[in-house]
């Protein structure tokens, strides 16, 4: 038994079963690092909403006067874009869901084999650049590309109308770039459905439609939740569609902001806008996540 | 083994061990001595504090007090990878990622031990699957999983290997089989197994002492036998097969044996044999297993007016359901020799067995308890 | 006929999803082989030109050096803190666990819009120019919190039994974390890393508000759009597309050799 021996030597060198001091040392610098570049720019943000710009002075020279009233004439100034910028993303979200539902249904329970193939092949349109692909709508859509061309052959559309440059090519662009974020979220609800589960549905004498109305969407509702989120969000906040398929009638506030910041240099406006559309998307995600009974977010 | 430390007994002595999650106390004052190179069987249903125990002996879980030592060598609170001690996991644990031969000398290599080859293909020899060492853990069935388990924890020659549920996974022909491998390899290897199970029959088939848990105690301890035929609880009596357990008062002695009155039968149990604790209001459990009992041969214990409510036949015996007089329903097994092949249902019958086979427990206790099967473990 | 269309209904439906979502992908191909002049809106001709001298137009190169300099930097910084989180959230209990994962949910629930402004703020309040590493510490910051769920969700799916059989096995705590929990974790970690990448190299509008006069791919090509994208752009746009495949198509057929040999 020298081994008993010899291990025991050992185990009087090593005490103490739990450090509880290791999770600590592993979240300070991520965490730093947050505080930092997260939420103290906040703060900060929070601070340049209420400064307004003394008489006289240089553009972009603001100073602190606590004045909340910078968030009413913001509001007022932009409530159009602040409302279509809600509407927007909650149509294209709403889009999002019915094109991705069934092809996440599709891949997770009729691919087979071809499973994780499909699944990259959902993603990989999303590593050419974001940019590159809404141009590349811009011209599919645009007046001399084929949809219209082929449109205007058929006289659905008249020889002057077209399809870029409006609320439509806005909506298109954005239901298409935040399409994964819908997709993927709903994939991995639905792949964690056991397939039994449905048999036995059908088994218990509910039709196609029962069966999904009452056992897979209740069950895959993690991800609708999920999916419907992260589509949601960056379309409120987004711009770039806006900018390259809309037209002046259909700015949303992510223009405005980005307007107040560069072109006419009033950070206190363009603060003030942010905040509002951060604590407008808090306030509907937290109801929306109250309402559909989901807490688990991360 | 030329070494001081070489007379160390290997024993394995648990002293007055305490678990205790809040106020909830998962193993309650445990004291065992398993002896060096024993089959032991930790038996119990789920929530006994077999896991518990057992891990605390990996120290996979740190004691709220007590002692564990392993001959004079005190591991109560040594760390996992510091006590000679190893364990085959429930459902194996197999490392993914590493190859079957990477996996067995996992634990060799850790050990700072350099040349690995020749003990890893001598015990990958001796649970035959020499040949599987280059695959994947998930190449393998459950059966050659299981065996790669035991031959990782083995191959290091631990003073002791613990068993959790090891054959838990496995389909029942399969488990039949792994038994007496498992009993096999114990006397080849000649290492002290520690074996926590749920399942009766595989503790009784494979190990020389068997610890009967319920509610962080030990029930009773004894070789399967003197388990089976003496139980000395309820609890012990409907966990281990079954028993008929039947409420009797005590009426006096005459010699070695004590008469029972049992719904105005007098029933013979010998006095040695009488495990009820305290007789003071005179009332005990009378016990006899179902074989025991004949319905044709009479004998000196006899229970009359029962009638048969079920008949089941299965194979090597028929199982009759009697209703006895007082509404309980006792259950026997009759040998499918042709002496009780013309009984039916609702026929009126006399059970009779030997005195000698009978047993008495605490009048007191609940009749169910160990009976009631927790769904989970099936 | 009507059964048959029932039945395959969905995967039907599911074609036309993936037609959908590859047409301006087949787009952009096609497009990176047009012989065109400065701007890139019309079919011109067939030509490899393109492909053969992708910094044909100069600006598109440093632009995409700038994207791939502080895409690795940022991959590198997020992957390494966000892993870190990941461990002490998957592995370890601790008081302030849920303030932990409020701090890690936010900047996702944040507009990119929001968490753009809000450093430019900050950056012009501490008299910090925007440029490269301001840049480089927006995408790290807002890269974390991927990592994080990624590398988590990985972890989690990790039988802690694996670490106790380690652990029985002799390894010591570093030892089971080196031999056993790292590589197994791993996959993990390099999908996450490769998210992170993907996201810091696609992200304009909080690069935008803290790049400064620094030209990244993304910005390159926002700013030429108006007057024309050199077809240089959807080279490099397609190149990604398709290095971007190889990798997870090579990353799937290895793991699924090794879990079949």
């Amino acid at each position: 038994m020298a081994f008993v021996a010899a291990i025991s030597k050992r185990s009087s060198t090593v005490r103490g079963i739990k450090r509880p001091s290791t999770p600590y040392l592993l979240l300070i610098p991520g965490l730093s690092w947050l505080a930092m570049f997260f939420i103290f720019p906040l703060f900060t943000l929070a601070s340049t909403s209420t400064q307004t710009a003394p008489e006289g002075a240089d553009t972009g020279t603001y100073v602190q006067t606590f004045r909340l009233a910078n968030y009413i004439d913001a509001f007022v100034a932009s409530r159009e874009q602040f409302l279509r910028s809600i509407i927007y993303a909650l149509i294209a979200t709403l889009l999002a869901l019915a094109i991705s539902y069934p092809l996440a249904y599709a891949i997770a329970f009729k691919s087979g084999k071809w499973k994780n193939l499909l699944l990259v092949l959902v993603v990989a349109p999303f590593f050419t650049s974001f940019l590159l692909r809404t141009i590349a709508w811009k011209q599919i859509l645009g007046n001399e590309g084929p949809v219209v061309t082929v449109l205007r052959t058929l006289h659905v559309l008249g020889p002057q109308s077209g399809l870029t440059a409006s609320a439509f090519a806005v909506v298109t662009g954005m239901t298409y770039n935040f399409l994964p974020f819908m997709t993927l979220p709903l994939y991995a609800s639905l792949e964690r459905i056991d397939p039994r589960t449905l048999e036995a549905a059908s088994d218990l004498y509910a039709n196609g439609l029962t069966t999904f109305r009452k056992v897979t969407f209740p069950l895959s509702l993690p991800g609708v939740v999920a999916g419907t989120l992260l589509t949601f969000i960056p379309a409120a906040g987004d711009y770039i569609n806006a900018t390259l398929l809309g037209n002046p009638k259909t700015k949303m506030i992510g223009n405005v902001i980005e307007s107040r910041f560069f072109e006419i240099v009033d950070y206190p406006t363009a603060a003030a806008l942010s905040f509002m559309l951060m604590a407008a998307i808090l306030i509907l995600v937290m109801a929306y996540v109250r309402r559909a009974g989901t807490d688990e977010l991360v | 083994m030329v070494d001081a430390a070489a007379s160390t007994k290997g024993d394995l002595h648990l002293t007055n061990l305490v678990k205790a999650f809040g106020d909830f106390r998962a193993v309650d004052d445990l004291s065992l001595v398993i002896p060096e190179g024993s089959f032991f069987a930790l038996l119990g249903p789920s929530g006994c504090g077999k896991t518990t125990t057992l891990r605390m002996i990996a120290g996979l879980e740190e004691p709220t007090s007590g002692k564990i030592s392993i001959g004079n060598t005190d591991i109560t609170y040594a760390k996992p990878y510091a006590r000679p001690v190893n364990t085959v996991f429930q459902n194996y644990a197999l490392f993914p990622h590493l190859s079957i031969f990477e996996n067995v000398a996992f634990g060799l290599r850790r050990r700072g031990i350099k040349d690995v080859k020749e003990a890893v293909t001598k015990v990958l020899a001796l649970v035959e699957l020499g040949h599987l060492a280059e695959r994947k853990p998930v190449q393998l069935s459950g059966g050659q999983q299981q065996r790669i388990a035991v031959a990782r924890a083995i191959v290091n020659r631990p003073a002791l290997l613990l068993l959790d549920e090891p054959l838990g996974a496995l389909d029942l022909k399969l488990r039949r089989q792994m038994q007496i491998e498992l009993k096999w390899i114990q006397t080849e290897v000649g290492l002290t197994f520690v074996h926590v199970t749920h399942d009766q029959e595989e503790a009784m088939t494979m190990a020389d002492t068997i610890a009967v848990m319920n509610e962080g105690r030990i029930e009773q301890m004894g070789s399967p036998v003197e388990l089976y035929e003496s139980p000395r609880t309820v609890f012990v009596a409907n966990f281990l097969g079954q028993s008929n357990l039947v409420k009797g008062k005590v009426e006096g002695a005459s010699g070695s044996d004590l008469q029972v009155s049992v719904h105005g039968n007098r029933i013979v149990v010998p006095s040695a044999r009488n495990f009820a604790k305290d007789n003071s209001d005179k009332s005990v459990l009378i016990g006899i297993r179902p074989e025991k009992i004949s319905i044709e041969h009479p004998e000196a214990n006899t229970l009359g007016g029962g009638v048969i409510t079920d008949i089941s036949f299965v194979g090597v015996s028929t199982q009759f359901q009697i209703q006895m007089p007082w509404g309980q329903e006792l259950s026997v097994f009759e040998q499918n020799d042709g002496g009780a092949s013309h009984l039916q249902k609702g026929d009126t019958v006399a059970l009779s067995w030997k005195p000698e086979f009978t047993f008495a427990l605490d009048g007191t206790a609940d009749v169910d308890a160990g009976t009631s099967v927790n769904p989970d473990e099936i | 006929m009507k059964r048959w269309l029932s039945k395959n209904l969905i995967k039907i439906y599911a074609f036309l999803a993936f037609v959908y979502l590859f047409i301006p992908i087949a787009y952009t191909m096609a497009f990176s082989f047009n012989d065109a002049g400065k701007s890139n809106l019309t079919w011109r001709g067939f030509t490899f030109k393109n492909w053969q001298n992708p910094c044909g137009a100069p600006e598109v190169c440093t632009a995409l050096g700038n994207s791939l300099k502080i895409g690795f930097i940022a991959t590198l910084i997020a992957t390494a803190l966000g892993t870190m989180i990941a461990f002490a959230l998957g592995r370890h209990r601790f008081r302030g666990r849920s303030t932990v994962n409020l701090l890690i949910f936010l900047p996702m629930a944040t507009p990119e819009i929001v968490l753009g402004a809000s450093l430019l703020a900050m950056f012009l309040n501490l008299g910090i120019n925007p440029g490269f590493w301001p840049t480089v510490i927006a995408h790290v910051m807002f890269c974390i919190s991927f990592v994080v769920v990624t590398v988590k969700a990985r972890i989690a799916s990790l039988d802690p039994k694996l670490e106790e059989a380690a652990m029985d096995l002799y390894a010591t705590e570093v030892e089971t974390f080196r031999r056993v929990t790292l590589p197994l974790v791993m996959p993990g970690i390099f999908g996450a890393a490769l998210l992170a990448f993907s996201l810091s190299f696609d992200d304009f509008i909080i690069t935008n508000f803290n790049s400064g006069t620094l030209t990244t791919f993304p910005k390159f090509v926002y700013i030429s759009s108006a007057r024309g994208i050199p077809a240089q752009a959807n080279v490099i746009g397609s190149s990604m597309f398709l290095i971007a495949l190889a990798i997870v198509l090579v990353g799937q057929f290895v793991s699924s050799r090794k879990n079949r040999v």
